[in-house]
């Protein structure tokens, strides 16, 4: 077999995720399977509050109470916990830009600080580079998340989730806080960065146009289950089976006009 | 009654920096009467910096400048913070870009609801607890019961962003400023949610500022659109004809949205001119 390829390769089985006990017991996800190949780009759309952002905190370890299996990279992943090798291969994008940086840190430590950890000592010249890629110049080097629009932090966000220059990415929606210029270049970016090196992404996106330029497989959900997978051509062609994807699909184009 | 409900001339946003004084908003001009305003225009250009400088929310060191500022009968330019609080609880309301930011992470989604509505209305808390659970329906949120329990750490972020929507519109204010209100909703909830302050404005005559980056979403649902670069007013237009702008970064922005419909295989990004920024600020009056 072939370990390189096998690498980035994301495996879900029935998994369940659960929030509370007793009688509060809520379950966010009921079951999911889910196969994302190498080098694959995925698609997770669906209802707000469906589950996907649980879906991936589950794959980065930051939600503990869940059950069936979740193997990444041939690695069959525990409940809890994850070894650094697992966050230099696995970086996530969180939703929300805001609580994702933290507050007193200046762009430049959150960068410095991942390469660190990571083992670069080029340090320097990459914050320079990451920077750069994301779109945002030296100026913005020595800010505060305070002192950036809402954009602008997710593009830090994002520049310090490629630093340890990982194989696989959880992308939550990365770019619904940008505009569309800038999100043209992310998205440009992600694809560069997906053709050249191969990397893995699972993408959740609510914008059915990014969805359509950016993966190749789409799952569909909705309170908890994935109620349909569909190629994006068929996506384009509206070819779907259930209501729901249905619904969606044509609120979408419906918006549009 | 007077429909201009907001008249602002020549506004600036101002940080003081290390190299000097940084230009958020560069001497802008807009009215805002019963209608919904969009203000688009990419990152960084000045959206959330105006919306918060009407309201009178740039933190310091940052500060405001302007000839006129006028709300109503108040002269904000000079109101006090007091003036200010009155005004904010009252008249106008904003929608923030960050949900989870303003909602406070120690109270329950029901604490924070059930407290806004008694310190507008006289209601009961009983009272108070039905009308959050109506409200939370409204906004589409499935098991509106079980989220009133939750702290705003376990809610979604497109469950955030309807509670804050939600709890806006309490004191059914005559100008709303909504900043990428709906950024993180699924289009079919989006419509919904778009439904409700649409209502507002045709139904009580609010004043609508829809700040967002979603182009086609803003041709769709405003009246009139500003489109910002740098601190300034690039374009204005009806909304209806925003397919048909002509400033080039307009036109960059349009060409820059993926569509499912035509895919292509890299997005166009914007080449900016420099004289884009040098323009005198069209105004929105
Ligand atoms: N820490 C938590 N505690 C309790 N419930 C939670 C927690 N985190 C998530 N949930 C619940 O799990 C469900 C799924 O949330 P999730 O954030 O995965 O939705 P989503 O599909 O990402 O939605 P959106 O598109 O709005 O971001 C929601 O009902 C939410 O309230
Ligand atoms: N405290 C501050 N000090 C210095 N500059 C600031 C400060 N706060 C904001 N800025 C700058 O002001 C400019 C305008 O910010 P604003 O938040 O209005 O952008 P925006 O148009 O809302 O962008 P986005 O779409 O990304 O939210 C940005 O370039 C930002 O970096
Ligand atoms: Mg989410
Ligand atoms: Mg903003």
């Amino acid at each position: 077999m072939n370990m390189a390829n096998d690498n980035g390769a994301i495996d879900i089985r029935n998994l369940r995720v659960w929030f509370g006990e007793g009688a509060a017991r809520n379950v966010a996800v009921k079951g999911m399977n889910l196969a994302v190949g190498a080098g694959e780009s995925f698609g997770l759309v669906g209802e707000s509050g469906s589950g996907k952002s649980t879906v991936l905190r589950a794959i980065a370890g930051l939600v503990e109470s869940w059950d069936g299996s979740i193997t990444v990279g041939g690695e069959s992943l525990r409940q809890k916990g994850r070894s650094k090798a697992f966050y230099k291969t696995v970086q996530m994008v969180f939703q929300d830009p805001y609580a994702s940086l933290h507050p007193r840190h200046t762009v430049d430590r959150v960068l410095g600080e991942t390469l660190q950890l990571h083992g670069f000592s080029d340090i320097d010249a990459r914050i320079t580079r990451l920077l750069d890629s994301v779109g945002l110049g030296g100026g913005f080097r020595f800010r505060y998340p305070h002192q950036l629009s809402g954009g602008q932090r997710q593009r830090v966000a994002i520049a310090r989730a490629l630093a340890p220059e990982p194989r696989i990415l959880l992308l939550d929606e990365p770019t619904s806080a940008l505009d569309v210029s800038v999100q043209a270049e992310i998205l440009n970016l992600l694809s560069d960065l997906r053709s050249e090196m191969g990397l893995t992404y699972l993408m959740v996106s609510h914008d059915l146009g990014v969805v359509g330029h950016m993966c190749g497989q789409v799952a569909v959900m909705q309170q908890g289950e994935i109620v349909e997978e569909l190629g994006v051509a068929e996506m384009r062609k509206l070819q779907a089976n259930h209501p729901y994807t249905k619904h969606l699909l044509e609120s979408s184009l419906g918006a549009i006009r | 009654m007077s429909d201009t409900l907001l008249d602002v001339e020549n506004l600036w946003v101002r940080f003081p920096t290390r190299n000097g004084i940084f230009d958020a908003v560069r001497g802008i001009s807009f009215s805002l009467g019963r209608e919904r305003l969009g203000i688009v225009g990419e990152s960084g250009s000045g959206k959330s910096m105006t919306g918060r400088a009407v309201l009178k929310l740039i933190r310091k060191p940052g500060f405001v400048e302007a000839d006129k500022m006028q709300m109503g009968e108040t002269d904000l330019l000079t109101a006090s913070e007091r003036d200010m609080r009155a005004i904010r609880g009252r008249h106008a309301a904003m929608i923030m870009q960050d949900p989870k930011f303003s909602l406070n992470p120690v109270m329950t989604v029901e604490q924070q609801m059930v407290e806004a509505l008694t310190t507008h209305e006289r209601v009961s808390r009983r009272e108070a607890r039905s009308r959050a659970l109506e409200m939370l329906d409204a906004v589409a949120i499935r098991e509106p019961e079980r989220v009133l329990r939750l702290y705003p750490h376990e809610v979604s972020g497109g469950m955030g962003q309807r509670i804050m929507i939600a709890m806006m519109l309490i004191p059914d204010p005559e100008i709303l400023i909504a900043d990428e209100p709906t950024s993180a909703l699924d289009v079919s909830v989006q419509l919904q949610v778009l439904e409700i302050m649409d209502k507002l404005v045709k139904d009580r005559g609010m004043g609508l500022i829809f700040i967002s980056h979603d182009l086609n979403l803003v041709a769709n649902f405003c009246d009139r659109v500003a489109v910002m670069y740098a601190g300034r007013i690039v374009e204005v237009c009806e909304a209806g004809k925003l397919q048909e702008a002509q400033h080039p970064y307009t036109r960059g922005l349009l060409n820059a949205v993926p569509d499912l419909e035509h895919p292509r295989d890299r997005l166009e990004v914007l080449e900016r001119d420099p004289a884009w920024r040098e323009a005198p600020s069209v105004s929105a009056r």
